[in-house]
């Protein structure tokens, strides 16, 4: 067993918030000077930087999650990941269909770009993907598990966009992976507040827009090796695999 | 003034929590993020919003709103219309938008 640095919920240049420097090559070698052992590729609504982050990740020992950073109807932002290429093209096929069909202003929300190792751009998406989806907390959370993913209600702290702002309090049937606490708070910090969120794993994650905030938080996981399975495993605490600490 | 005078007046389909239809009115209250309605909703409001998760009716019943009006032809999940029933808080649903059902309880509760 060895411990892993883990920052899972990073933006790229896709992302209409996400800066121009977040491009692949910029991530993984600004998570590689951090010592940043595991990232997650979060862009709002879509995958489409993940399989450039990961494949670039490879080559520099960095494990990379691939997923998105889901807006559910109900305006809660959750983090999804999904372990191999056809249960993410799947994702990404029923977050096609309910995104709604409303055009992206870039000199407004920003330009949303997917590019290549060389930095040209390969991909202009035309529908603003920061909007609602249509999917509710509900059938998200079903769709995660149903395709083996992980699920992680995202900064549960803010009173924007979180599970707190949108729906009040933590379901009553709310299943997850783990929740999230931003850099703004602390899981320690939070759960005074809210003590009820200590039945679930508790992580932070710095929710990068810009290179500098990349691993300015992170978890310090404790796996065999670094795979979507290991950190399944060390979210639930199972066979000594878990999570040291959140930092 | 009653939940049932509402539902009349202003054309609305009872979904569920039939039980609460004679629920008294004192008032109104529009917002769709929970944590708002939490803090800031009166006793016996009529709470309208776009919302159909079913935290809506563990809101509803902490903040004693009388009945739910649900805009825009949300259909509720099954597990807020289960709750509305135990509760005995109304679901109520129009196809109409916030701004023009909230502009006609408005009147309603108005002219009382």
């Amino acid at each position: 067993m060895k411990n892993y640095r883990a920052d899972l919920h990073i933006h790229t240049i896709l992302s209409p918030c996400g800066d121009l420097s977040m491009s692949p090559v910029n991530i993984i070698s600004e998570a590689a000077r951090k010592q940043i052992d595991i990232i997650g590729i979060t862009d709002h609504n879509s995958t489409g930087q993940c399989s450039l982050v990961r494949k670039l990740g490879r080559d520099k020992g960095i494990f990379v999650l691939q997923g998105a950073e889901v807006t559910t109807k109900e305006e809660v932002h959750c983090l999804a990941f999904f372990e191999n290429t056809d249960a993410l093209k799947y994702f990404q096929e029923y977050l096609d269909a309910n995104l709604p069909d409303m055009q992206n202003d870039p000199l407004i929300f920003g330009d949303q770009v997917v590019v290549d190792e060389d930095e040209n751009i390969i991909y202009t998406e035309e529908r603003l993907l920061s909007n609602a989806t249509g999917i509710s907390l509900e059938k998200l959370q079903s769709f995660v598990y149903e395709n083996n993913g992980i699920f992680i209600p995202a900064h549960i702290d803010r009173m924007k966009n979180s599970i707190y702002s949108q729906l009040g309090f933590l379901p009553e049937n709310l299943k997850a992976d783990a929740l999230e606490v931003s850099r703004r708070s602390s899981p320690g910090r939070f759960s005074l507040i809210h003590p009820e969120i200590s039945s679930f794993p508790l992580i932070t994650n710095s929710d990068s827009h810009f290179p500098d905030y990349i691993g300015s938080v992170f978890n310090t996981l404790c796996l065999k090796e670094a795979s979507f399975g290991e950190i399944k495993m060390a979210l639930a605490g199972i066979d000594g695999r878990r999570i040291i600490s959140p930092c | 003034m009653k939940i049932t005078d509402i539902v009349e007046a202003l054309d609305l389909k009872v979904v569920s929590g039939h039980g609460g239809l004679m629920n008294d009115v004192t008032g109104g209250y529009v917002s769709d993020m929970l944590s708002d309605v939490i803090g800031n909703a009166g006793e016996g409001s009529v709470w309208i919003t776009l919302q159909t998760h079913h935290n809506i009716l563990a809101v509803a019943s902490l903040k004693d709103i009388s009945a739910i009006i649900i805009v825009k032809g949300g259909i509720p999940e099954e597990e807020t219309a289960k709750k509305s029933n135990e509760e005995n808080i109304p679901l109520l649903s129009t196809d109409k938008d916030t701004f023009t059902i909230a502009g006609q309880l408005y009147d309603l509760i108005k002219k009382e």
